[in-house]
């Protein structure tokens, strides 16, 4: 897997507290391709936006990394110095936050905010990076571009804004993206517009996107591969078509169910009894078990082994087989 | 089935002028914003009646004026033949007020933290000077908690399990209907599956009637009877939720649900709406989509359309059919 932007192996991210170590992420593993979009799925407290900031290195202390190893384009860098990271961030990995108006800084114009990137990490003059904010405003959709880049964040609407936070994350041309919730604030109609767009780019320019999300349905459309996460692990990764209709962990398998869907109508909803662990109380074992209909001994034991699935992995001592689901659904 | 909500050309506009003296100085006239503008629905008992849209589609506002929490700018709301707005009658008024009651979106932040649970539940029979004995244990086991639970305070729950407390406080009175605002865009897919399964058992066990706001399309589709669509203030399509979903007439209608993703639209190359919502306090002339219709000719430019009926559709549209 040389070729692979992104790498993370083995991640671990602790958080010492008074009343023990938590573990937010544990074990985690795997790669993005160029011009590939992993979408990472979960429930809140599931640890996918702690990954995305263990990748980009933005962990708020306590948290730190305790384990593993994380590799962008060939180079280690969980172990870097913080100035060197610094210098990384945005020229290599490029982030588009949730909000997009608590990630602009609304004393500066989006030109001014642009162009101190594009000079802080390229080394051009001042009216080439200018040049190169217009073409980055032109790129992702905003009307008018020249005009518009002496305008405050607030001038913007709330799609406008996502567009320039997007610009803003890839003017340096880095070669990974990580978009933590990039849509979960804004209306369906702008949802369809920022996740076409994040589409676009990553098959133009063959960026690496990890795009962290809670909505299946932005997942099923933009994603090449899926990773679900529960509880701090990986509990299930491959590709997008396979894990969404024929999930191999039961966790996967509840999620997907528990979503409310066209063909189902008035029918219950299959949900899932009891809600995630909290992390200072973790069951043993595999995290699920205990709302886990298949759970047996073992599963109360130990974690789920990683198992081949077709195209992908899973942790799960009783996985799925297709038979089941078929008779399940 | 006779309508228990008759809701008839309602209009609310707030004012949302600068103060006196900036008017003055920078020479700005008064504005206003028509959140909602002429809408007409009728909710029957025993359904559900869904209201979508975007943000600043006005879906909010008028929940919250169908309780009671907003007067209308003009047209009325009629709850079993009781004009909330307007009535002189208090008894009718006290009646129809524990008919009705609301979940909100954020059950953070609508459950009062200094209070224990039992009084939190109790509260709206309290207020009428109900008995309140053993009540909010009962409500607590109906809503899938526990009894003891009575005593805890809020900050103990979970974001699913605070729902169902919000949802245990609308039952207390003994409502005919409630109006939910988001009752699930704040949970997790999993816990939203245990709160609509509930809302549906409870409707079923006490013939509740839901008025239920969304901008979730799929949430809408699982829980509605009928289905009206917003769009800037004004309702520009209502139909049963089958009708609705297998022939939208209008061309709104069409875009939401080309856009909503689909978990079955694998890589779907979709077409991305163009344009924004317009700025409310300043809307379009004539039918105020057509700005992004792809459909608009002059006369929508001019003319608002009127509510027609077409099948067992209402839709506001000069070219539907």
């Amino acid at each position: 897997m040389n070729t692979a932007v992104l790498s993370v192996r083995d991640l671990v991210v602790e958080i010492p507290t008074r009343n023990g170590v938590l573990r937010p992420v544990d074990q985690v593993s795997y790669d993005i391709a160029p011009g590939e979009i992993l979408g990472v799925v979960g429930e809140s407290g599931a640890g996918k936006s702690m990954t995305g900031n263990a990748v980009i290195g933005l962990l708020d202390p306590p948290a730190r990394i305790t384990g593993g190893e994380i590799h962008v384009s060939g180079q280690r860098i969980d172990n870097l110095p913080r100035e060197a990271l610094r210098r990384l961030r945005g020229r290599k990995i490029g982030m588009i936050f949730q909000d997009p108006l608590t990630s602009l800084n609304p004393l500066l114009t989006v030109g001014e905010q642009l162009t101190e990137t594009i000079r802080e990490h390229l080394d051009v003059s001042e009216s080439e990076a200018l040049n190169r904010a217009v073409a980055a405003l032109d790129e992702v959709g905003i009307p008018a571009a020249r005009q518009r880049i002496g305008s405050y964040p607030f001038e913007f609407s709330g799609g406008m804004r996502q567009r320039v936070v997007i610009a803003l994350a890839l003017c340096a041309e880095p070669e990974l993206v990580i978009a933590d919730e990039p849509t979960t604030a804004l209306d369906v109609s702008v949802q369809a517009q920022i996740v076409a767009l994040l589409k676009r780019l990553c098959r133009d320019r063959g960026v690496a996107v990890m795009l962290v999300t809670h909505d299946m349905g932005v997942i099923a459309e933009a994603a090449d591969r899926v990773a679900v996460m529960y509880a701090g692990r990986l509990a299930e990764i491959g590709p997008v078509r396979d894990v969404v209709s024929h999930p191999t962990h039961p966790y996967t398998a509840g999620l997907m169910a528990s979503t409310p869907l066209a063909s189902l109508g008035h029918n219950r909803l299959r949900q899932i009894p009891g809600a995630m662990p909290r992390l200072e109380a973790l069951p043993d074992g595999c995290a699920f078990h205990p709302r886990c209909a298949y759970a047996e001994d073992t599963c109360r034991a130990e974690p789920g082994p990683s198992i081949e699935t077709c195209g992908g992995r899973a942790a799960c001592w009783f996985p799925l087989s297709h038979d089941e689901q078929e008779g399940a659904a | 089935m006779s309508a228990l909500i008759s809701v008839k050309n309602l209009t609310r506009v707030f004012d949302v002028s600068k103060p006196w003296l900036n008017r003055v100085i920078e020479r700005k006239p008064k504005a206003f914003l028509t959140a909602v503008s002429d809408v007409s629905f009728e909710v029957p008992e025993n359904s559900v009646y869904a209201l979508v849209g975007e943000s600043g589609s006005g879906k909010s506002t008028i929940g919250k004026i169908i309780v009671g929490l907003v007067p209308p700018t003009s047209g009325s709301v009629e709850v079993n033949g009781v004009d909330l707005s307007a009535s002189k009658n208090t008894a009718d008024i006290a009646r129809v007020r524990s008919d009705i009651q609301m979940i909100f979106q954020d059950p953070y932040a609508s459950l009062n933290p200094r209070w224990r649970v039992r009084d939190i539940i109790a509260e709206p029979v309290t207020v009428l000077g109900g008995e309140t004995e053993g009540l909010a244990e009962r409500l607590l086991e109906q809503v899938g908690l526990s009894a003891a639970d009575a005593h805890e305070y809020p900050h103990e729950f979970s974001g699913g399990q605070r729902q169902r407390l919000c949802i245990a406080r609308a039952l207390a009175s003994e409502p005919k209907m409630i109006v939910c605002d988001e009752p699930t865009s704040a949970l997790d897919v999993s816990v939203q599956a245990q709160v609509l399964n509930l809302m549906s058992d409870l409707r079923e066990e006490f013939g509740l009637t839901y008025l239920f706001i969304s901008h979730d399309l799929t949430v809408v589709q699982h829980v509605a009877d009928m289905i009206g669509v917003l769009y800037l203030g004004s309702l520009v399509e209502e139909a049963p939720r089958d009708t609705l979903f297998s022939t939208p007439k209008h061309p709104y209608t069409r875009m939401l649900f080309d856009a909503a993703p689909r978990m079955d639209g694998f890589g779907r190359e979709v077409d991305p709406p163009k344009g924004e919502i317009p700025d409310p306090i300043n809307p379009p002339s004539g039918c105020t989509f057509h700005p992004r219709c792809p459909l608009a000719v002059d006369r929508c430019r001019t003319e608002r359309p009127e509510m027609r009926r077409i099948g067992e559709t209402r839709v506001s549209c000069h070219m539907a059919e």
